[in-house]
């Protein structure tokens, strides 16, 4: 957490005055007791009334001066807390946004996204309770051993017997405290997974008539959970009547003690008044630093994840040089290209070789981790080649800018993704500038001008947030229209036509024909019939070319290819 | 996030519990009064206990009360012996001393057994509210979870519950604490000096007027910071989730532009909030710090005029510090109380709900079932004025492979839904041997099916225990059967633990191949009468492809199937093709039958299974 705290640079100084104005308003809280004692001890005794009203008015200006004091300073910790979480939520953000996919791999998304929000947040809210209540803690219990000590040097060993038994009564229950905390998180994770396995699961358990059980499991669950509250409620029952005992005896052994001392005439009945007053803020202080202690490991928790989010560099950094114009135009180049996912022991894809130039469409077809997904997102630069050269336009990928690269490139990706805003918006986002003609022409080519005219408000119709409010092959025909739209060198379909029927697949294939022109199309398909007429097919079987050529080629030379084929297509078809 | 809460600590609750700031508007309930009599009825059997926590809460808090009066006692005796120059009366002083020691330790005693005895009622009471809720999960048809999220019903068993049990633990008691403290504290006050809590008592509208200002002010900041958040935690995740389509799109800049742009707008209204609503402790400082003056002052002059005792002064002061506090504890508990109760009327929403029609009472069924499937004029639709099926008929005789056929998302999980009766008929009725499907026990009636599906789910244990799930109380030996005739054997012998390997919460420690065959395992150790398959294998490598069309071919043997088809050989020889389109039978027949009539199907047929020139 330290750490992290950083990042808190810009707003130093407020911190420093936050300190500054807590310690002031310290000073003026534990003055008035002193002033109390001062008209018990002056004021009452001589009967001098006046006295009395004058230190009460200086009292009310203390009073007054403490809380401007705290005022300025709820404003200042207020900023400085609020300001660190918005620096420490744009320096997550951007620095999430120069993540690879690898490193999304590594954290996983949903992960990264509870890091960005919940776990800031949280850090923010202990931050803002640390600069207010943790910093008057300390300030507190100094100043008012400081001032009872002034009061009575000789009471103060009553302090120094009950401090210590105060901290040690805390720290046990929280010793014994704690790790029932966490057993209980773990509890609670427990009851939750079985929830969401039933939900999860809810047609095979009652198809295979299992509910009772589920029952059994989900009741232990519950059972585990309620055992383990209530012991851990039990405990942490005690602590405050515990504190409560060790605060009062301590009043008692204070007006005790402090009775003997007035009688032999060491102190007066104010200086004991005030004592007393000194005593309970000093308790109170460690009690209120106790709370705290209990809420920093949820925080620190929080700030790990964060910090392991900051610390993880992404992979792949843009190069400074410029590149060489080479005056080709849709060309792509795999030269004996191997990739190994970062700690894999495998290679994912292992000696791939092949050029496509404009104007070509080239198919890949292989099954299941016979690694055509990977193939398609090296050449955006996605993921970085572990050996070989990747060339886009007769240029090494690395040896141009991601942004540069990126931008000859119209990708339309197996999960088809949008983001919340009209439909125009959403193909719009292939081109930044798009005029309104071309949208309507690439949602034409891509066969989803029909059904956006049928929704309500057209190209204005608002897309929901994940894209709920469309079908799956209306989402694939959107992306496709994002991506056409832009008119790229290189098109890349990473098995973009699965949730099409085959009418629409047909169309929209003739469609795309015309539309790629000189554009290198890269197709990943699962169906033979989409490949069939490639330019190239290749085939991929484990990482490996299985065969490269026209599909009358590879049904002559490629035994996974006929597999493939076998498969899908009847004997008199293959014919 | 209050600052406020954490001043006393929640009285034992640890480090659970949300606490509300100021002014932060708390969830309302719809039906406030109705659901807190409702949550109140599962209190009842805790009665007694209850009524212990009531009277420990009320011991404890008046033995709390009555002692600063006896400390003062103990203040004005060493101020009269001090200052009468007879020196103190110890005697006198040790009585009160073993006096209060014995207050507190009662105090303290009672306090904990009010924690104890509570601990357990609000427990228990969470407990058996959960227990109900998954019971009601179990009688609820799919109709209610196919509507909305998963999250959305976890959340109302895990979170909701959270809420409630932290409030029975903690805001219920300090409830009592706190309205006791009050009305104590200002008995105490009375009987030193009426005087003086007139004076206390004059601050009370001031404290309010500083509370609802301050919170009045801050709400709005809240609930603009509240907004902020939601819209920035909206944007991040989408731009994680689509995180590979703003790079290909390079659209980082934007992204990070609009992410700033709110981020800017959570500040200022964040702090705003925050400083807002912090300002009500200083305020609320100061009017007690008020009042702390007024004591010492008028009290000090009364005590000069004699009118009262030092001592009285003493206790006063620390009386009118307990004051304002109750009273800023106890608006915090209405707010939590609030959001509890909210919280609460989602869990009722849920156990109101309608349940499954319940089973027939004379529930008839197949002694020996062979697996003859009847569909009479049966009408269906999710929704009842958009009937997706109309008027079905179709038989199918044990043995018999019905082919489903149709393009992703045509609804082919419809025809599950009706089969299993997970949903009801709109009209008609299915029979299986002849028996109306409504006419039996549902666990029953699904137990003559076998179910492997393409969406492969299995649960978080052992590998033997998953394929066991088919039949309860299956041996050893029967697993291992049942998995050498789904090929699954092999693969799970080479894994490290073989049966015995735990699959994790998302089973991606083994394959979606692997699991594919491990739910084809399992049915066939069902041993149903008919079996409802999906042969989509897309997410599969070839190899296991084949093994798992092997297995299914075994399975299939004898057995009447419903095929969910993707391979032609299948479909070719299938008894009955069902076409299915957007989400209705639109047509049904043999492969031959259908292809004459030149429909739908052989559109399909023609575009998916033949070559065509004009393709890409």
């Amino acid at each position: 957490m330290l750490k992290l705290f950083r990042y808190m640079q810009p707003y130093r100084n407020a911190v420093l005055m936050v300190l500054l104005f807590t310690f002031l308003q310290c000073l003026a809280e534990l003055y008035l007791p002193t002033l109390m004692a001062d008209i018990v001890d002056i004021g009452i005794l001589t009967g001098d009334i006046p006295y009395i009203w004058r230190v009460g008015g200086f009292m009310l200006l203390v009073a007054a001066l403490g809380m401007l004091c705290s005022i300025a300073a709820s404003y200042l910790a207020a900023k400085a807390a609020s300001g660190y979480g918005q620096i420490l939520r744009g320096r997550v953000f951007t620095h999430v946004g120069n993540f690879t996919l690898h490193e999304f791999d590594k954290l996983g998304t949903a992960s990264l996204i509870t890091r960005t929000t919940n776990d800031i947040t949280q850090i923010q809210q202990v931050t803002i309770m640390m600069l207010r209540m943790m910093v008057i803690a300390p300030l507190m219990c100094v100043g008012g051993i400081i001032m009872a000590v002034s009061r009575d040097t000789g009471l103060t060993s009553v302090l120094l017997i009950v401090l210590p038994v105060l901290a040690l009564a805390i720290f046990l229950i929280a010793k014994k405290g704690i790790p029932l905390f966490k057993a209980i998180q773990v509890k609670i994770d427990t009851l939750s997974r079985v929830v969401r396995e039933n939900l999860t699961g809810m047609r095979v358990i009652r198809s295979f008539n299992r509910m009772s059980h589920e029952k059994v499991r989900f009741n232990d669950a519950n059972e585990d959970l309620t055992a383990t509250s209530i012991k851990v409620n039990k405990i942490m029952g005690a602590m405050m009547p515990i504190m409560m005992l060790v605060m009062n005896f301590a009043t008692v052994a204070i007006v005790w003690f402090g009775g003997h001392r007035i009688n032999a005439g060491h102190m007066m009945v104010g200086d004991l008044m005030a004592f007393l007053q000194y005593a309970m803020m000093i308790m109170f202080s460690l009690i209120m630093l106790s709370v705290m202690f209990v809420m920093i490991p949820r925080a620190q928790a929080s700030a790990v994840r964060i910090q392991e989010v900051l610390s993880l560099v992404p992979e792949i950094k843009d190069t400074d040089k410029e590149p060489a114009a080479t005056g080709q135009k849709g060309v792509v180049e795999f030269e004996d290209v191997t990739f190994y996912y970062p700690g894999a022991e495998e290679p994912a894809l292992s000696n791939i070789s092949f050029r496509t130039g404009p104007g070509e469409i080239t198919a890949i077809i292989g099954g299941t981790g016979s690694g055509k997904s990977t193939l398609i997102s090296l050449i955006p630069r996605f993921y970085d080649i572990t050996s070989g050269r990747l060339l886009v336009d007769g240029v090494d990928v690395r040896d141009l800018k991601q942004e540069q690269l990126r931008s000859r490139i119209g990708l339309v990706p197996q999960k088809a993704l949008l983001f919340t805003g009209t439909i125009a918006d959403n193909i719009r986002y292939g081109k930044e500038d798009a005029s309104m003609e071309e949208i309507q022409h690439a949602a034409e080519v891509a066969q989803a001008a029909d059904f956006i005219s049928k929704m309500e408000g057209g190209y204005e119709a608002v897309i929901s947030q994940g894209g709920s409010n469309v079908s799956g092959g209306q989402k694939q025909r959107l992306s496709i229209a994002r991506a056409l739209v832009r008119k790229p060198e290189i098109y890349l379909f990473d098995d973009s036509f699965s949730a099409l029927d085959f009418k629409t697949d047909a169309k929209l294939r003739a469609a795309l024909r015309e539309e790629t022109g000189d554009a290198a199309v890269l197709i990943v398909a699962q169906r033979v019939s989409t490949v069939m007429d490639a330019d190239r097919i290749i085939v991929l079987d484990e990482g490996r070319v299985a065969g490269i050529g026209t599909h009358a080629e590879l049904m002559e030379n490629s035994r996974v290819y006929r597999e493939i084929v076998a498969s899908q297509l009847s004997e008199e078809e293959i014919a | 996030m209050s600052d406020k809460k954490e001043r006393r600590g929640h009285s034992g609750g640890g480090p659970f519990g949300g606490p509300h700031g100021p002014g932060m508007p708390p969830e309302k309930a719809k039906d406030f009064k109705g659901t807190f009599k409702r949550l109140s009825g599962y209190l009842r059997p805790h009665q007694g206990k209850l009524l212990t926590v009531l009277i420990a809460a009320i011991l404890s808090t008046i033995f709390g009360i009555v002692s600063p009066k006896i400390l003062g006692d103990a203040t004005t005796l060493l101020y009269r012996g001090y200052t009468s120059g007879d020196g103190i009366d110890f005697v006198a002083i040790q009585k009160i001393m073993l006096w209060l020691g014995g207050l507190y330790l009662l105090s303290s005693l009672f306090a904990y057994i009010q924690q104890y005895v509570m601990a357990s009622v609000a427990q228990r009471t969470v407990y058996d509210l959960r227990k109900e809720v998954n019971d009601k999960l179990g009688r609820l048809p799919l109709k209610y979870f196919d509507a909305r999220t998963h999250g959305e019903t976890l959340s109302r068993v895990t979170n909701d519950m959270d809420n409630i049990s932290n409030t029975l633990q903690q805001s219920l008691t300090q409830m009592i604490t706190s309205a006791v403290t009050l009305v104590g504290v200002v008995i105490m006050m009375l009987t030193i000096s009426p005087l003086l809590t007139l004076v206390v008592i004059l601050t009370l509208p001031l404290s309010i007027i500083v509370t609802t200002v301050v919170a009045k002010r801050s709400q709005q900041h809240f609930v603009a910071q509240q907004k902020h958040l939601g819209e920035l935690n909206g944007h991040v995740e989408e731009m994680y989730t689509g995180h590979k389509i703003v790079k290909a799109f390079g659209r980082e800049r934007q992204s990070a532009e609009k992410f700033e742009e709110v981020n800017n707008r959570l500040f200022d209204a964040g702090w705003r909030a925050q400083f807002i609503s912090g300002t009500i402790m200083p305020l609320m400082g100061f009017v007690g710090n008020i009042g702390y003056v007024i004591v010492s002052v008028v009290g000090g002059v009364l005590v000069t005029r004699r009118a009262i005792e030092i001592g009285d002064v003493q206790a006063f002061i620390q009386y009118s510090r307990q004051f304002t506090q109750p009273i800023t504890q106890l608006a915090n508990i209405a707010n939590v109380i609030q959001s509890t109760i909210a919280s609460a009327e989602r869990v009722f929403e849920v156990l109101d709900e309608t349940e499954e029609t319940p089973d027939a009472s004379a529930a008839s069924k197949p002694d020996r079932p062979r697996g003859d499937v009847a569909f009479e004029h049966v009408s269906f639709g999710y929704h009842e004025d958009q009937l997706l099926i109309k008027d079905m008929n179709i038989e199918v005789k044990q043995g018999q492979t019905v082919a489903i056929v149709g393009p992703t998302g045509a609804g082919k999980t419809t025809l599950i839904n009706l089969l299993m009766r997970f949903y009801e008929l709109n009209a008609g009725r299915i029979t299986i041997d002849g028996i109306d499907i409504t006419s039996m026990k549902r666990g029953e009636l699904r137990s003559l099916f076998g179910m492997v599906l393409q969406d492969t789910w299995l649960f978080n244990g052992t590998i033997r225990d998953n394929i066991g799930y088919g039949r309860e109380g299956a041996t050893e030996e029967e697993i291992v059967q049942a998995a050498v005739a789904a090929h699954a054997d092999h693969f799970i012998r080479t894994l490290p633990e073989g049966y015995d390997t735990v699959l994790n919460e998302e089973a991606t420690n083994i394959s979606q191949g692997q699991k594919q065959l491990l739910t084809i395992a399992r049915a066939i150790l069902a041993n149903p009468a008919i079996l409802i398959l999906d042969e989509a294998t897309s997410s599969v490598d070839t190899r296991t492809e084949m093994y798992i069309q092997h297995a299914m071919n075994e399975l299939m043997k004898n057995r009447t199937s419903f095929v969910i088809a993707h391979r032609l050989s299948t479909i070719k020889e299938a008894d009955l093709i069902l076409v299915m389109n957007q989400g209705s039978i639109i047509e049904q027949g043999t492969h031959e039958e259908l292809l004459a009539a030149g429909g739908f199907y052989a559109d399909l047929y023609n575009s998916q299974f033949s070559s065509r020139k004009e393709a890409v």
